[in-house]
């Protein structure tokens, strides 16, 4: 109940886009069941927003402590690559075991620069935004790499119970990330660790590990989110896999009403600021609006969150209220 | 000699939101001069500083140099005027060379080119003035501080500086270092620069300043000529103690005599770290509150900061219960059931956003590890209980802890070391900044939890309130422990006169 009260600003905006969408198409909401798999705009709103949603779902932890993780476009990529290069030749559990492990080793390097090396993340992850797409092109040998993998393409266009299987994914990974971290300790020490680093550390916080371990779970959502891509086109595309997504992952965080300076974080309001944007992609393409109208809007909706948190604006309505 | 004078100050005063930083300060600095300006934290110092060169407007108050009234907006142009400041932190560029730093703003140019090879060969001929040989063709980062400070005092010196401004210069230098600097600051004297100079250092002061001025909470207590201003007298004055009151007062009555024996929880043997504290030992028995006096940056804070391992000590070992233990860090002292209440409460201790019951059961939750989290209810019964145990207002653990009162956010950092049960409590400066009725409370608060056998280890500035609950007292000056006074021997005059005390071998050498 509380969660769904801090969130209201977040739903009626996700609420306002659907209506907006609605609006300028209007077979919007129409949902249909179709070879046991639902399809619709309203459907494919989640299905596309999917892999923003799972970075989104790491992002808000590594913003949650102060950081900031622009390589997981990047690690999209490689995971991405790893999945298709191996999914003819290897079972599925194998082909993701190394996918994922790839995305998670990526981001322990992250967390080593940010946490041992004390490089500030900004730059210590834009190392591997830079080198990644560079890492995934090695591993395509610079071609798409094409599978065939049932399996592997079940992830990306199959189904549960009619709910298409990157949103299955998102959900599972939703509750997992929720049980790690508000089921244990690592949520408070989370945001213990973004409000005052200093003083976490002398109340026996090891802030070090709690560094690690965000970009870790970035890393490995990241991957999570490149097998989904992958198995979405049946390919690997080393040169566009998650290009630019980083940003829409930043986006979404910062929509969840999350600080970027750290501390305070919510899983579910992350997921759902990814699913806005994805809204406000779907709405622009369905309008008949040229689709380079997308970044203005994003720009824009930018923009307002700032200006909704921003400190200055907030005494100004004060000052406005006041007479 | 009126003509002596440089720089003349008449009622300088500046409040922060109502709060009355400086109250009409009036201050002379004479041609070759050096003038301490001394003072305890709080009394107005880096606002005088800060007020006379123009970081921060001046409420009144007038200022002549040279006979001339000035009234500089900023630093830079407080040092066009003739006035120049070289803080702690060096206000330099060390990604630039030393030339360029030297030069900045002001760079030899041809054509609108910067001459470097011209701007060079200056610079080397101005630091050679300084005694300082070397590349100024290097970036000034690569330099130590020391020589850094050097080429900052080149700097202002050269931007025709007539009142030099050095703010705890000496800080983060070594013996050999402070003579360096001392050699300069003499010849800069002897060319008639007046030179102010803020110290924590006492046998600095004696050893090279001509005159004293000591501010207390924000007003001008004297200004005497240092020959003529006895050490003791000195320390009297910086804390605010009428001596003659001080020697007629007896032992504290309401302070009750325990019994000796307690079983020592803490021992530390030689504990120090090369630059940052002369190696210390102490003792801390259960039931026990061992004081730790010593002005400001006396190593005080630094000998707290070693024992509970948020700095890594180089020497000396600490033993618990008479078996050695490996302090790394504060993880490994909250393992050993130690507990630390920094001074910065603000930027070390609360965590502003989370909420007062978060930031009470931290600590615990720490050292538990991520993967044992107490429950909501346990968390709720913790911060509840101590809570009203503390009386911290208003009740509600739900209220980010950023919106309480200082006071308050000081109970509920003590609290959140409580929570985890320490044995041995390390407290800096509890009652800084909190009002009178928090400050009582604070003080019952450190006689009950000893009685219940906690050791305590208690920094404090306030020397009252050290003898009142203090069963032994070390004090601390120039990093190093210098006395150690207990039982009946804990009193005022005892502590001033320690902390006054000259020092057997001078730690700073005459030059040669």
């Amino acid at each position: 109940m509380r969660a769904l009260r801090s969130g209201a600003p977040q739903l009626l905006a996700f609420a306002a886009v659907l209506l907006a969408d609605r609006l300028a198409s209007p077979q919007f909401l129409a949902v249909h069941l179709q070879d046991g798999r639902l399809f619709g705009s309203l459907v494919d709103v989640f299905n596309r927003g999917a892999p923003v949603a799972l970075l989104s779902l790491g992002m808000v932890l590594v913003v949650a402590t102060g950081g900031i993780d622009l390589s997981v476009g990047a690690v999209m990529a490689i995971a991405g690559a790893v999945a298709a290069s191996l999914a003819d030749t290897y079972p599925l559990p194998v082909v993701l075991a190394a996918a994922l492990g790839t995305g998670l080793a990526c981001g322990l390097w992250n967390g080593f620069l940010v946490a041992s090396l004390r490089i500030r993340p900004i730059v210590a992850t834009l190392i591997l935004m830079v080198a990644g797409r560079g890492i995934a092109q090695l591993i395509t040998e610079g071609r798409i790499v094409t599978f065939a993998s049932p399996d592997l393409a079940f992830l990306g266009g199959g189904a549960v119970l009619g709910v298409p299987m990157p949103v299955v994914l998102v959900l599972a990974m939703l509750l997992l990330t929720l049980a790690l971290v508000r089921g244990s300790a690592l949520g408070l020490m989370i945001e213990a660790t973004g409000g005052n680093a200093r003083a976490s550390a002398l109340a026996g916080i090891d802030t070090r590990a709690v560094t690690v371990a965000v970009y870790a779970w970035s890393g490995l959502c990241a991957a999570l989110a490149g097998v989904v891509a992958a198995a979405d086109i049946l390919g690997a595309d080393a040169n566009n896999a998650g290009l630019w997504l980083e940003l829409d992952a930043i986006l979404a965080v910062v929509v969840a009403g999350s600080s970027l300076l750290g501390g305070r974080f919510s899983l579910w309001l992350a997921v759902l600021g990814a699913f806005i944007i994805q809204a406000m992609n779907t709405g622009i393409l369905l309008s008949g609006l040229p689709p380079e109208l997308n970044l203005v809007v994003k720009a824009a909706v930018v923009l307002v969150v700032l200006l909704v948190q921003s400190p200055r604006l907030a005494g100004l309505t004060l000052l406005l209220r006041k007479p | 000699m009126p003509d002596s004078i440089l720089l003349t100050v008449r009622g300088l005063s500046k409040s922060f939101a109502g709060h009355q930083a400086l109250a009409g300060v009036d201050f002379i600095l004479r041609r070759g001069e050096i003038h301490a300006l001394l003072g305890e934290n709080g009394a107005g110092k880096s606002t005088f500083i800060k007020t006379l060169t123009g970081v921060v407007r001046r409420d009144a108050g007038e200022v002549w140099l040279d006979g001339a009234p000035i009234a500089p907006r900023s630093a830079e142009a407080a040092a066009r005027a003739g006035i120049a400041t070289v803080y702690q932190e060096v206000g330099l560029l060390p990604n630039l060379t030393v030339a360029q730093n030297l030069f900045l703003g002001r760079e030899p140019t041809r054509f609108g080119l910067v001459r470097t090879r011209e701007m060079r060969r200056r610079a080397t001929a101005l630091l050679a003035d300084f005694g300082l040989s070397i590349d100024v063709g290097a970036p000034l980062g690569r330099y130590p501080v020391a020589v850094q400070h050097l080429v900052a005092i080149a700097r202002a010196v050269d931007l025709s500086a007539r009142a030099l401004i050095l703010d705890e210069p000496t800080a983060s230098l070594d013996t050999h270092e402070v003579t360096v600097l001392f050699g300069v600051m003499r010849r800069l004297a002897e060319r008639g620069i007046g030179i102010v100079f803020v110290t924590h250092f006492l046998e600095q002061v004696y050893a090279i300043t001509d005159r004293i001025t000591v501010l207390r909470n924000g007003r001008l207590v004297t200004e005497r000529e240092t020959a003529r201003f006895p050490r003791l007298e000195l320390v009297h004055t910086m804390l605010g103690h009428d001596l003659a009151e001080t020697e007629a007062r007896a032992e504290p009555a309401d302070r009750p005599s325990r019994n000796e024996a307690g079983t020592p929880v803490l021992q530390a043997e030689g504990l120090g770290k090369a630059g940052y504290l002369r190696p210390v030992d102490l003792t801390v028995a259960s039931g026990e509150v061992v004081g730790l006096a010593g002005l400001l940056g006396s190593g005080r804070t630094e000998t707290a900061r070693l024992l509970f391992g948020a700095e890594r000590a180089d020497r000396g070992r600490i033993r618990l219960d008479g078996k050695p233990v490996r302090i790394a860090g504060p993880r490994d002292a909250l393992r050993h059931r130690f507990g630390y209440c920094p001074e910065e409460r603000k930027t070390e201790g609360i965590v502003a956003d989370l909420t007062v019951r978060e930031n009470i059961v931290l600590a615990l939750q720490a050292r538990r590890g991520p993967f044992r989290p107490l429950g909501r209810a346990a968390q709720d019964r913790i911060a509840r209980d101590f809570i009203a145990m503390l009386d911290i207002r208003p009740p509600d653990p739900e209220r980010p802890i950023g919106l309480l009162s200082g006071g308050n956010q000081q109970k509920a950092l003590l609290a959140r070391w409580l929570a985890t049960e320490p044995r041995l409590l390390i407290l800096d400066e509890p009652t800084r900044g909190i009002d009178v009725g928090a400050h009582a409370e604070i003080i019952r608060l450190i006689r009950r939890l000893c009685d219940e056998g906690l050791a305590l280890l208690v920094i404090s500035s306030e020397l009252e309130e050290i003898v009142t609950y203090s069963d032994r007292v070390i004090v601390m000056r120039d990093r190093a422990q210098v006395a150690e006074l207990a039982g009946s021997a804990v009193d005022l005059t005892a502590i001033l006169r320690a902390i006054a005390a000259e020092a057997a071998p001078a730690p700073v050498p005459e030059p040669a």
